[in-house]
């Protein structure tokens, strides 16, 4: 029971890693980085497995360790703890588990790039923070995780920091965080006010003492939260950075902006859900920004023609499923979705770095085509998560696709309008998954310069596992896993009936299956009609291929008032004008005074021995003045004395 | 009293005293007028002594052998200055070839 699991090893020997990679890894040898930092990851997901492994003896969750004080601050105590629970060992199992997978792809991945050491470095230390952001028992620690892996997350999407394009698609991903990390901050001011604490089991405790507790300011504090969710989870309307993140390096996109950090808002939710559960008008936010993120996402992925781009929206989308079920309450499901799409996102996106590296560099889609025979493994290990996202049994998607659908069918009538857009969304996903397929994979090449060459074995051997990982990840069950996280996250509402859930099966399946047909039909069988359609609709296609022009609102209403406010007022007449003219002013006094002044510096002697003995005078007359003047009988004290 | 009654009758407290201030005002005007660094010297050795012979008197006059005792101090100082001040004089005379505080001035901005 009092047994330590050493979860301190979980994020240290990835910051290990960062730090013998980050300090010295120029110096070192390509073969050495890789050791470094492949045993680091390595390392920290044999703890997990041995954590994972402890865990099944009765009674051993949640297993707390604490290291220490970390603030005291009259009744305010924040301890440096760590706390295992099953959600934690979910996410630390897909965080490990896919992050060491990733870190092998990556070593046949960037072979070939300048700074090999500082990517591993970076990887690593976005594990360590992705870890502690995960283990942290109390909501300080997580945020410390949370502003370290946008950290680790702003350096490697400016990792081709020569590009201006990536550096400034880094600084757009940090300064967007930033929004959402405010209303994180508020939302912890507020928690520490109401509840004088920040651990997680004490809020917990606190909430379940007083059953009473509802709305008011438990609402204002999830929003708070929600809206960094927001900014970290790229949703509506914070999701902006997330497409500009593809400068990153594709490995980067994989396990950063696919598979574990934008999932940390959905982690956050559900890791604080006693408090979620307080606020229904809060879920209903949830669960209506998610709704409309997963078909507003999925809308602009239809037309994208950057892979990468592509898969990025239908990041943003599969994550607005996520909240859908935080949204109902029914975090395991999210957490069951969360899994299963880090599996096949993961996979899309090594896979999608697997195309591009075969293709040189190439990530148009328009470009491709035919890739089918020339990477055969490749194009298998990518037909894997297409089938997974778009929820075809068995693989991994439909099962925690539909459970999140069923959930949401569930909930009342606000319930089948949410089902209602999950289920258009995933006709929109199953459509443009297979156009990205058709098109990449299909057809004839509709470029004659390329020459694809299939990967090296460190690339596709992880593709291999996920790949496996999304046909099977699902067959667990959500019953199965709701009833193992059930310990941390609470039941999932019940109701419905076994028919029901078979029902909205088919329907979801049938939908995956017309956008399949619709895909097929657009991008296969009669190639002109995608032109024809956007040629017919050119409003529409053109307001989609500009993405809603959302990055021009935000530019027109946000961006450029603060430059012209910063610019015009804060720089020219703040800084320039008052602050300068300040400057200016004192400068010229005392300039005007040294120039008065300097005249007594004639360098005459003489004219300085004149002063001294003037001076000497003066002295006199002032100390004599009062006897001479009383010797006189002039009375000078003052009245009163 | 007897040595007071002596002094009274003999040469009044007022004239040393007014034989001090002469002194001092030559010593003051000297080391203002004069160009020539010794005899600026010259002044401040004047203006001592004037000091100097105030300090007598009045020990004399209250009886205290504090003012006699300065007297040394000042002596002692003042022999240490001339012993000082003449070396900067031949000093400075070496380097510039010159005596006249006026042009003395290599320290002027």
């Amino acid at each position: 029971m009092n047994d330590s699991l050493h979860l301190w090893l979980i994020p240290l020997l990835p910051f290990a890693g960062f730090l013998l990679n980050g300090l010295l890894g120029r110096r070192l040898p390509k073969s050495v980085v890789t050791a470094i930092a492949l045993l680091a990851s390595l390392g920290s997901l044999l703890v997990v497995l041995g954590a994972f492994e402890f865990s099944f003896q009765p009674n051993v969750l949640p297993h707390v360790e604490t290291y220490g004080q970390w603030i005291t601050a009259g009744t305010l105590h924040i301890d440096i703890s760590f706390v295992l629970d099953q959600l934690a060992l979910v996410m630390l199992l897909v965080v490990t588990g896919v992050g060491f997978l990733i870190h092998i792809y990556s070593v046949g991945y960037m072979h070939e790039e300048e700074g090999y050491w500082r990517f591993f470095s970076y990887m690593n230390l976005f594990m360590f923070f992705m870890t502690v952001l995960v283990l942290a028992g109390n909501a300080l620690l997580l945020f410390v995780g949370w502003e370290g892996v946008g950290l680790a997350s702003y350096l490697l999407i400016g990792f081709y920091f020569q590009r201006t394009s990536a550096a400034d698609a880094g600084k757009k991903a940090f300064i967007v965080n930033r929004i959402g990390d405010f209303g994180f901050l508020i939302g912890l001011f507020l928690l520490l006010a109401n509840f004088g604490t920040l651990t997680f089991s004490e809020i917990a405790a606190k909430l379940a003492a007083n059953p009473s507790w509802t709305g008011g300011v438990l609402t204002a504090i999830a929003l708070c939260l929600f809206v960094g969710a927001t900014g970290k989870s790229a949703q509506l309307p914070l999701y902006v950075w997330l497409p500009d993140a593809m400068e990153g390096p594709t490995p980067v996109s994989a396990l950063i902006h696919a598979a574990t950090m934008v999932t940390a808002g959905v982690y956050m939710v559900v890791r604080m859900h006693f408090l979620f559960d307080r606020s229904p008008f809060a879920l209903s936010v949830i669960a209506i920004v998610g709704a409309a993120t997963a078909i507003f996402a999925a809308l602009i992925a239809l037309v994208q023609n950057d892979i990468k781009r592509v898969l990025a929206y239908s990041t943003i989308s599969q994550l607005g499923y996520m909240f859908l079920g935080c949204g109902v309450a029914a975090y395991s499901t999210a957490i069951f979705h969360l899994m299963t799409h880090a599996f096949f996102k993961a996979l899309f996106f090594l896979g999608a770095g697997s195309v591009i590296h075969a293709l040189g560099g190439e990530q148009d889609l328009r470009k491709m085509g035919g890739l089918r025979k020339k990477i055969p493994i490749t194009f298998w290990t990518m037909t894997a998560p297409v089938l997974a996202i778009t929820g075809l049994p068995p693989f991994s998607g439909f099962f925690s696709k539909d459970a999140i659908l069923y959930e949401d069918f569930l909930d009342g009538a606000a319930g089948k309008a949410l089902w209602f857009v999950g289920v258009v969304a995933a006709l929109l996903t199953s459509f443009y998954i297979f156009r990205l397929w058709y098109l990449a994979f299909w057809g004839e090449s509709r470029d004659p310069e390329a020459h694809p060459h299939e990967s090296p074995w460190t690339m596709l051997g992880p593709l291999v596992v996920l790949s496996f990982l999304s046909l099977v990840g699902g067959w667990f069950g959500i019953q199965r896993f709701a009833a193992y996280l059930r310990p941390s996250d609470g039941p999932i509402p019940e109701g419905g009936t076994s028919g029901l859930e078979v029902l909205l099966s088919i329907v979801a399946v049938g939908v995956a299956l017309l956008g399949w047909y619709i895909a097929y039909l657009l991008y296969r069988r009669r190639q002109e009609l995608p032109k024809q359609l956007a040629a017919r609709f050119p409003t529409a296609y053109k307001v989609l291929t500009n993405k809603f022009y959302v990055d021009q609102i935000y530019s027109f209403l946000i961006v450029k008032p603060l430059l012209a406010v910063s610019k015009y007022l804060l720089e020219w007449v703040v800084d320039v004008a008052i602050l300068g003219g300040l400057a200016w002013l004192l400068a010229g006094i005392a300039n005007l005074g040294g120039a008065i002044l300097q005249r007594w510096q004639s360098g005459n002697l003489r004219s300085y021995a004149a002063w001294l003995a003037l001076g000497a005078a003066v002295l006199l007359v002032f100390a004599l003045a009062p006897y001479v003047l009383s010797a006189s009988g002039i009375d000078i004290r003052l009245a009163g004395h | 009293m007897n040595s007071l009654h002596l002094i009274q009758h003999e040469v009044p407290l007022a004239w040393y005293l007014l034989l001090s201030a002469v002194l001092f005002c030559l010593g003051i005007v000297g080391f203002l007028i004069k160009r020539n660094l010794i005899t600026v010297f010259m002044s401040i050795e004047l203006m001592l002594n004037a000091v100097n012979l105030s300090f007598v008197t009045f020990a004399h006059q209250w009886h205290q052998v504090k003012g006699q005792i300065f007297v040394f101090f000042v002596m002692v100082v003042a022999a240490a200055e001339a012993a000082v001040g003449l070396a900067i004089i031949i000093a400075v005379f070496r380097a510039r070839a010159t005596l006249a505080v006026d042009r003395i001035d290599l320290m002027k901005l």
